[in-house]
């Protein structure tokens, strides 16, 4: 039986926004489906986060916000992504994201977008549909 | 034709019906009957283990009176962007009946950075006011007489230079600093378990939250210096009992500060007050605070050996309620906000201050502040709340629970002891590894449909169109950009020479472990910027990275 490689994901707070129930409860939520999770803690800067993900190799950035910086989050980070090159990882956002800015987020590049009442599977079914769609159909 | 309605009223649907198939446990592990009767409050005494309101130990409420003769205080948490539009919803607020203000502080003004700062980038301005220097606190508070008011901050890390600027605010008007009133919430160990917004290592921050309260008792007699709190630690996962038992553990670390530096506990003790939050259940919340009000009595009175009974009594702020406001169906966030209105009240809260329903979206629009508001004055105007004092006591219920929270509270308070105390359990990550696996349990429970929230999991419509239909704060796009403006005009018209030498001075008593108060005093004068004064900190405590805790 072929083992499919384990996910790896990203889970991060950018900026000073420290609402950090949200992205801790993600992140044990991704481990506990099997999905290998590094957490940043608290305060990265879109370079640091663009640095782990090279780093790590990861195939999915999940970016928690709380605050209301979420627009200028995800342009600072997809920033960062592109000058290190990075073009293949899935970016998700989740947190308090009115609807309004959906469609802002979707321009930046962020493929997914959680709110407070997601619940845990979803998250975990959009990731693995977008990451690994191959083992998906086999699976 | 009236009979037919009430009869189809009256037929719900099964998923409708609410039937207890056993008793409920609350998370605390207290279990809650079917029915209480004499028999579980015969072994309470009413006057050693109840008292009258105002007597010893307190369960009824602190003051005699209470309500009757004075209701609580009605707070809303604002303040937003620059300091011309804060002042502007404070003057709004204090004409539509607010009776103290609270102020919301950006990001970068908690955090220590100036607006400029890189590190602030998408935060200055956003989910509270920016203070870069002492200009930005006079503007807030142009034509607002603080010798009138009653301010609330919500500030841990840069507690101090936010209060040094208040006290020169204060002097600019003619108000001397032993007439202000209000709160700094200085609270800095909560920072580390549950809210995140610290800067130096857990032992320097209490060094320096320890100079602010010292300066208090000396100079700012009137002002809460520490207002410990439990909301955010409860909201983070900790149970009520916790978040009582863990508040009053961090109390008493601030107190060993104050008295190591010699002075009585009963010059100090009336300077604390504390925050705790309501959450989904009501009755264990109003007897959560009753029975808080009595352990802190006892601690303080019988381990602390205080004399003066002023100094027994617990002052607290309740509210919040944040985590419990959903994002569907929005508008059911009103009746939420006036359950923790009413739970507030009915446990003898002093102030209190409510998310407002737009909380799951954005901060408060006018509108929702407003009503935020107004759900506390329907509740002191409108329905009899305050005709008589504690109108729960003698419950056998409430009686009973909070003799058992009490209970509950000494328990956690001595694990907590006997694991290496508060600080080194935060130093360990232990709390907060805790508190994040209750609070996955809690949400496991939601997304399962075992605790049931209106409009998410239970009683949903297909499509809300209410998001829709709502208007939120806007943020101004060029918030920051003015905000640097205005940071850049108070530099070029300072006089460096005094910043210089008030930074210098600043650096000398840190470096000799003096209290920083009238240094910072000094150069928040000088008009030193709040990042300047914490770079100076910085570069002597150190930072902290935490521990992730899971």
């Amino acid at each position: 039986m072929e083992r499919s490689p384990r996910i790896r994901v990203l889970i991060t707070k950018v900026g000073l926004d420290a609402h950090e129930r949200g992205a801790k409860l993600v992140a044990m939520a991704l481990r506990n489906a099997g999905m290998e999770v590094i957490y940043t803690g608290l305060r990265n800067t879109p370079e640091m986060v663009a640095q782990a993900v090279l780093q790590e190799n990861v195939d999915v950035v999940g970016i928690s916000s709380l605050a209301g910086a979420h627009v200028e989050t995800a342009r600072m980070v997809s920033e960062a992504l592109k000058k290190k090159g990075v073009g293949d990882v899935l970016l998700i956002m989740g947190g308090i994201i009115p609807k309004k800015d959906f469609e802002p987020l979707k321009k930046l590049g962020v493929q997914g977008i959680f709110s407070v009442h997601s619940t845990f599977d979803e998250i975990i079914d959009f990731i693995r549909k977008k990451v690994s769609p191959v083992l998906q159909v086999s699976a | 034709m009236a009979m037919d309605r009430a009869e189809k009223k009256v037929q719900t649907a099964p998923e409708d019906d609410y039937t207890h198939t056993q008793e409920t446990v609350l998370d605390s592990g207290i279990r809650i009957k079917k029915l209480y009767t004499p028999q579980d409050t015969a072994h309470l005494s009413y006057e050693r283990e109840i008292g009258d309101p105002g007597k010893f130990p307190y369960v009824r409420g602190i003051y005699p009176d209470m309500y009757w003769k004075r209701p609580w205080t009605r707070r809303l948490y604002a303040g937003f962007g620059n300091a011309t539009e804060t002042n502007q919803r404070f003057r709004f607020l204090l004409e539509h009946g607010q009776t103290g203000l609270s102020v919301a502080l950006d990001l970068p003004t908690q955090m220590g950075l100036d607006s400029d700062d890189p590190l602030a980038a998408a935060d200055a301005g956003r989910v509270g006011v920016a203070i870069d220097t002492l200009k930005d606190m006079e503007e807030i508070f142009e034509g607002i007489d603080l010798g009138k008011i009653s301010t609330s901050f919500t500030i841990n890390a840069t507690a101090a230079i936010i209060l040094a600027m208040y006290v020169a605010v204060g002097e600019k008007q003619g108000v001397s600093s032993e007439k202000l009133r209000g709160t700094v919430q200085n609270d800095i160990l909560k920072e580390y378990m549950a809210r995140g917004q610290y800067i130096f290592p857990p032992k320097p921050s209490l060094k320096i939250a320890g100079d602010t309260n010292e300066y208090c008792i000396r100079h700012v007699p009137r002002f809460n210096s520490v207002s410990v709190a439990g909301s955010h630690m409860h909201e983070y996962g900790a149970t009520s009992v916790q978040q009582v038992a863990y508040t009053f553990c961090d109390a008493l670390a601030y107190i060993d500060e104050v008295l190591r530096r010699g002075y009585a506990i009963d010059q100090f003790a009336q300077n604390i007050s504390f925050l705790f939050c309501s959450r989904q259940n009501m009755f264990e919340d109003i007897c959560t605070y009753r029975a808080a009000r009595k352990r802190w009595a006892h601690i303080m009175k019988d381990q602390l050996q205080a004399k003066d009974p002023r100094s027994y009594i617990l002052k607290f702020a309740a509210g919040g309620g944040g985590l419990w406001m959903t994002k569907r169906q929005p508008l059911n966030n009103i009746a939420r906000a006036t359950i923790v209105a009413l739970a507030s009240a009915l446990g003898g809260a002093q102030s209190v201050l409510l998310a407002a329903y737009d909380e799951p979206f954005a901060i408060p629009t006018e509108e929702s502040a407003r009503i935020s508001l107004n759900v506390q004055n329907i509740l002191v105007h409108e329905v009899g709340l305050t005709d008589t004092i504690d109108p729960l006591g003698g419950s056998y219920f409430i009686e009973s629970l909070t003799d058992e929270i009490d209970k509950k509270i000494v328990e956690t308070m001595e694990w907590v002891k006997k694991n290496g105390g508060i600080v080194s359990l935060i130093e360990k990550g232990d709390i907060q590894k805790q508190l994040a696996q209750q609070a996955m349990q809690e949400e496991m429970r939601i997304q399962k449909g075992e605790s049931v929230l209106v409009g998410v999991n239970r009683f949903v419509v297909d499509e809300d169109k209410t998001e829709e239909e709502m208007t939120f704060h806007e943020p101004d796009p060029l918030t920051r950009q003015r905000q640097v403006d205005r940071l850049n005009q108070v530099k070029r018209e300072r006089d460096p020479q005094k910043v210089s030498a008030g930074l210098a001075e600043l650096k000398k008593a840190a470096l000799n472990g003096e209290n920083l108060l009238p240094p910072l005093i000094q150069a928040v004068k000088a008009y030193a910027t709040l990042g300047e004064m914490v770079q100076i900190l910085k570069e002597i405590y150190g930072t902290y990275r935490a521990p992730s805790g899971i």
